[in-house]
């Protein structure tokens, strides 16, 4: 009998938590200490994941087909931007969260489509918001302050007076934020919240017959959705791009996001981490190869076109074979894992190291 | 059934009156009228393509037909949804299963407590301490309804991986969740052998004894029928051909000519 400890935590999950915890508070901290994994790597993917759960609670749980994600960042970084520069009393903490309920107004504004129409049509829909955003930014100067330049310096990040602008001091910002959003995004897609996503997801129909209204349960999910990427938008433009500029959130970004998501595996919290890794890591991976195996010899170019069709052949095979994606793939490991040596666990690997040393 | 009941037969609480649907040049339903008692349990039949189950449809508010109207707990309904009818405690399982595939069994139950949780998602969100004793509320009715139907060993099973005997108990089970007055059961014996019919059949009469819960359900099973129904309404071509108890139904020469001359 499972007797969690609080309702939605089990003794697994809060054991999970904690080694996230010891690794991305104290281990990454003290062995990591070249600037380029800060600023290059571990920033941009807390970012980001942040905005895939925000694309997983649309798409990988709601199951509508969404594509506008960097649009709703773009919203929230400029938001960001405006109210840190008109609203000062707001801080830090306070100038993020409305830049998320900003976004959040675009998001329910660009879900109202998805009660009329789905799939391919809704993802031309939602497409519209990426470029009203970005219309939007580009067309009133209001936006950018009336900067001519075209890139916007972002404002160093104080909180409660103490400034945060080394890399690392920007990577607990982007930790502290995404550790709280994540825990949240957990409890609502465990609890009565995620049960109502799910089940229009799966059959909208008979989640109606029993009560779930499809207007409120959509544009609600938009609406969160929207607050996610716009967060996450937020956190990019200050801690990873240090600008603003609207280009910056192309619909490229969008596809980006799209692909974190599938990958990681759709309706899973989890995956969003672990689709945004892979796709932040595996041109790293890949131009590292390109330099150390072939010295050279094979142009920047030709990788960067490799990547695009391992992406894509990725993607392909993960919608046929593995919709659940890597976070399911990860699940299946452990599994077999399991099955193969069903006496290693963590009791026996403990007891056993304990006794050696 | 001549035993004494707990709930002893009403008032209609589901009246239909002069229902007719058509899809395009389709006549599916012509201006039927029929009612449903409290606390009964009540049979549709017909051969296929009667416009049983579009009836249900009509019912629940997700068809809309051009005629007729319905009435549920002695009020007329005007703009009939799936979900108001619902909120007035009617719920309903589908011919064609219709359950949340990537959900364990649990969840699927859990999504017809819909209606008994109030919290919102911010407070779902904060895992408030009020979301917490609703939720153990709503745990404790579902893992209720599944030992009451001897699912426990499947609970955790995404309902997509189940046999179609168990997701069709699995239906009935988020229909239970709801703890509507009225319940619709479109087949809920189809595809079954004799014993898992026995069983739900057991099931069926169980919740009607003793929550009252009032049944409408449409079977071709014309033994089941007999068994369990208190009357019995048949539907051949969208129009009422008989309605009364299974001897009076049974006994009536056109449900004999169109209903048991088409299936034998
Ligand atoms: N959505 C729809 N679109 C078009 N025609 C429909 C639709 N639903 C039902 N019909 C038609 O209405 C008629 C009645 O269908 P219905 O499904 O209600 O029959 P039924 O009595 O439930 O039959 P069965 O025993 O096979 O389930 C049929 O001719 C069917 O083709
Ligand atoms: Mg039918």
């Amino acid at each position: 009998m499972m007797k969690p400890v609080f309702m939605t935590y089990t003794k697994k999950d809060l054991i999970n938590l904690a080694v996230c915890m010891v690794l991305s508070v104290l281990v990454i901290p003290s062995f990591i200490t070249t600037e380029y994994w800060y600023t290059s790597i571990l920033i941009p993917w807390l970012c980001l994941a942040l905005a895939t759960i925000g694309q997983q609670i649309v798409m990988g749980y709601t199951g509508q087909l969404a594509l506008g994600a960097a649009g709703f960042m773009a919203a929230g970084a400029f938001a960001m931007f405006n109210l840190i520069l008109r609203v000062p009393d707001l801080g830090f903490v306070g100038s993020l969260v409305v830049s998320g309920l900003i976004a959040a107004a675009f998001g329910i504004l660009f879900g109202l489509p998805s009660l009329k129409v789905r799939g391919i049509y809704l993802m031309v829909a939602t497409l519209a918001s990426q470029f009203f955003i970005i219309w939007m930014i580009d067309k009133f100067g209001w936006f950018k302050n009336y900067d001519s330049s075209g890139i916007i310096t972002a404002q160093d990040i104080v909180i409660l007076g103490k400034p945060f602008t080394t890399p690392l001091a920007m990577y607990f910002v982007c930790l502290a934020v995404t550790t709280v959003l994540t825990l949240l995004a957990m409890n609502m897609a465990r609890g009565s919240t995620g049960r109502n996503w799910m089940a229009v997801r799966d059959m909208d129909i008979a989640a109606e017959s029993m009560g779930v209204s499809l207007l409120r349960t959509k544009v609600q999910a938009f609406a969160i959705s929207a607050f996610y990427c716009g967060v996450a938008g937020a956190l990019f433009a200050f801690c990873y791009l240090k600008s603003l500029e609207p280009v910056a959130f192309d619909i490229k970004l969008s596809f980006k996001i799209l692909f974190m998501c599938i990958l990681g595996g759709l309706g899973t919290i989890n995956g969003a981490f672990i689709g945004a890794a892979f796709i932040l890591l595996f041109p790293v991976l890949l131009n590292a190869i390109g330099n150390n195996v072939f010295h050279g010899a094979i142009d920047a170019t030709i990788i960067s076109s490799i990547e695009q069709v391992i992406f894509g052949g990725l993607m392909i095979i993960f919608m046929i074979y593995e919709p659940l994606g890597m976070a399911k793939l990860w699940e299946n490991i452990k599994q077999k894992w399991k099955t193969k040596f069903p006496t290693m666990n963590i009791k026996n690997l403990t007891s056993s190291i304990g006794k050696k040393s | 059934m001549a035993l004494e009941r707990k709930f002893k037969i009403g008032k209609p609480i589901l009246e239909v009156k002069n229902i007719s649907l058509s899809f395009g040049g389709v006549k599916a339903i012509t201006d039927t009228s029929f009612d449903v008692l409290e606390h009964e349990v009540r049979a549709i039949i017909g051969p296929n393509g009667a416009g049983k189950s579009s009836m249900l449809n009509c019912i629940n508010g997700i068809y809309k037909p051009q005629q007729g109207t319905v009435s549920f707990k002695g009020k007329e309904i005007p703009n009939i949804t799936p979900n108001i009818m619902a909120q007035m405690g009617l719920s309903r399982t589908f011919q064609n299963l219709a359950l949340f595939k990537r959900m364990s069994v649990l969840d699927n139950i859990l999504v017809g407590r819909k209606l008994h949780t109030k919290t919102n998602f911010l407070e779902v969100a904060f895992q408030l301490p009020k979301v917490k004793k609703e939720e153990k509320e709503n745990r404790d009715r579902s893992e209720e309804i599944i030992s009451f139907l001897e699912i426990e060993d499947i609970k955790n099973t995404p309902v997509g991986k189940l046999p179609y005997g168990l997701q069709k108990k699995v239906e009935l089970g988020r229909a239970l969740a709801t703890d509507s007055s009225v319940i619709l059961l479109d087949e809920p014996m189809a595809g079954m052998n004799v014993e898992e019919k026995r069983d739900m059949c057991r099931f069926i009469l169980k919740v009607n004894d003793e929550l009252g819960t009032t049944m409408v359900l449409i079977e071709h099973d014309m033994g089941v029928v007999m068994d369990i129904s208190d009357r019995v309404v048949v539907l051949d071509y969208g129009k009422v051909i008989g309605d009364g108890t299974p001897d009076e139904v049974r006994s009536n020469q056109k449900v004999i000519d169109a209903y048991l001359g088409v299936e034998h």
